[in-house]
């Protein structure tokens, strides 16, 4: 007898708790193995490029926190420094640091979300989770002395940041520098040599070196396929080159590769944090910005490494108080060009480690 | 072993290449013939001194007379960058070559200028849009898009 077989296709979300928000993938499966899929963007869309042309540059900040909102403090930062570019501020000493330190600090919190959700998808429901947002609450609270919010915090203005740390902010984050990285080997312990772990992302879901660079993928998902490529080193922009680190990189471009590549880059951030608490000079938190900011016509592209990659601010002014064009090169998005040869030929099980391992937000991807 | 390609020697380079008029550029600006567009961008990519593999990103702005399509690359094995635009007069069609097939990178992002300001890549795998639905009235980012609402 011959069983009459048929591709079948299925909807993953819009609403499904591995697509990290509201995003559709469209399969069609030959069984249970993927042969096509098709994303469907746009369920979070809010016109954010065209709503920035109608709003001045300053009101634009708050704006940046709800891109990537795991990583507000790097889409400030990377805004801020496409304006200053336009206006030739400069920035003090002691800001730079005090940029550095946030992004640092936010690229280690946005990492443990990302591993700590990633880990969800495969299956291991909740515990790791809660074991890296112990951490990532300690993180929240340290930004919440500094600018009073939790989330969303729009703590840098043009020249430099809105408030200088509190007193408590450095005892504090010194006690967080020391305890890190027996967290940090705590999660290794646990999940680097689980055998689950091990099994659903060894050699699942590779990107090879020369798609990667191709698809323009940035970040660990660059970085886990081999590519020693991060901006903080690369072109070095506000005080990187004063530290020492490491790029961590993947050897296969798996989906393990990423999550190492992670990982490690917690323990690179750690490094550079204990080395600019150490450096972090006195003096002013903001340097001389016009109340009013209104930039001469001109262009720039702007790119911070994110914690998803790529974070380029390109704005054109044109001597108004409001940008005449302003546009994201949002990493999220872009790292998705290449997941249709991620996941053909793997299982749909196999779909949710993949696109985790991607670390996507949707606030990014949709804008 | 990270520097900004000079524009205008850039654009000698390609004028060499390609026959004068394919690109027109000064110290800060580069502008290449939209009809060479795909010619130009693989010989930058494969065959040229700089090496740029990677297409960092990709956007259009209105100028209200003219579109223009910004592309921003960097040479992860050379460190160079450059950026160059393609401007574009029709403003009832525009249309350009896709760079998909040169820089998969291209795929997405050619797909939201499509949508927001209706420029059409041709030779793009896909050209849908992005992010609106089909049947959306217009395109959003063009300076003369007026919104239903206001």
């Amino acid at each position: 007898m011959t069983l009459k077989t048929d591709h079948y296709v299925i909807n993953i979300g819009p609403q499904h708790p591995s697509t990290h928000g509201v995003f559709r993938l469209r399969l069609t499966l030959d069984g249970e193995v993927i042969i096509d899929v098709e994303p469907i963007f746009g369920y979070l869309h809010r016109g954010m490029e065209k709503l920035a042309e109608s709003r001045n540059y300053t009101k634009n900040i708050p704006l940046t926190d709800r891109l990537d909102y795991l990583s507000s403090m790097i889409n400030n930062q990377a805004y801020c420094m496409a304006v200053e570019d336009l206006m030739k501020i400069e920035v003090p000493e002691r800001a730079q640091y005090i940029r550095v330190i946030m992004a640092e600090l936010q690229r280690i919190s946005a990492h443990l979300a990302g591993v700590g959700f990633f880990l969800n998808d495969i299956g291991a429901f909740m515990t790791p989770m809660l074991y890296m947002f112990r951490e990532r609450e300690k993180i929240v609270e340290l930004f919440d002395m500094v600018c009073g919010q939790r989330l969303n915090y729009n703590y840098m203005r043009f020249g430099g940041v809105a408030m200088d740390l509190p007193e408590e902010f450095l005892p504090a984050l010194k006690k967080l520098l020391n305890e890190m990285p027996g967290f940090i080997n705590e999660y290794d312990q646990l999940i680097t040599t689980n055998e689950i772990v091990l099994a659903r992302c060894k050699g699942v879901g590779v990107l090879p070196r020369e798609l990667a660079i191709n698809a323009a993928t940035a970040g660990p998902v660059l970085r886990g396929s081999g590519i020693e490529w991060d901006l903080r080193k690369k072109r070095p922009y506000s005080v990187y080159d004063r530290f020492q680190f490491d790029i961590p990189t993947g050897e296969n471009g798996d989906t393990y590769d990423r999550y190492m590549v992670r990982l490690e880059e917690m323990r690179q951030s750690v490094r550079i944090l204990k080395q600019a608490v150490e450096q972090l000079p006195d003096g002013e938190y903001i340097g001389k910005a016009p109340k009013l900011i209104r930039p001469p016509a001109g262009e720039t592209y702007t790119a911070v490494e994110g914690a998803k990659g790529e974070l380029g601010f390109y704005v054109v002014a044109d001597g108004s108080e409001n940008a005449y064009r302003w546009h994201v090169r949002a990493p999220s998005l872009i790292n998705l060009t290449a997941l249709r040869e991620m996941v053909i030929g793997w299982k749909v099980a196999d779909l949710m480690a993949i696109f985790g391992s991607i670390d996507i937000v949707m606030g990014e991807v949709d804008r | 072993m990270n520097f900004r390609i000079n524009p205008a020697t850039a654009g000698e380079a390609i004028n060499r290449e390609f026959g004068t008029g394919t690109a027109a550029a000064d110290d800060v600006r580069l502008l290449v013939d939209g009809k060479r567009l795909l010619e130009v961008c693989r010989w930058l990519k494969d065959e040229s001194p700089y090496r740029l593999d990677y297409l960092n990103s990709l956007t259009a702005v209105d100028n209200k007379t003219h579109f223009s399509v910004v592309y921003h690359l960097s040479s992860l094995a050379m460190g160079g960058q450059l950026s160059f635009k393609v401007d574009l007069d029709d403003r009832q069609s525009p249309s350009l070559p896709s760079v998909t097939p040169v820089w998969r990178g291209a795929d997405l992002q050619e797909r939201e200028v499509f949508d927001m300001f209706g420029i059409s890549f041709t030779g793009h795998p896909c050209l849908k849009r992005l992010f609106l639905w089909e049947g959306f009235p217009g395109y959003p980012l063009r300076k003369d898009w007026v919104s239903r609402d206001s």
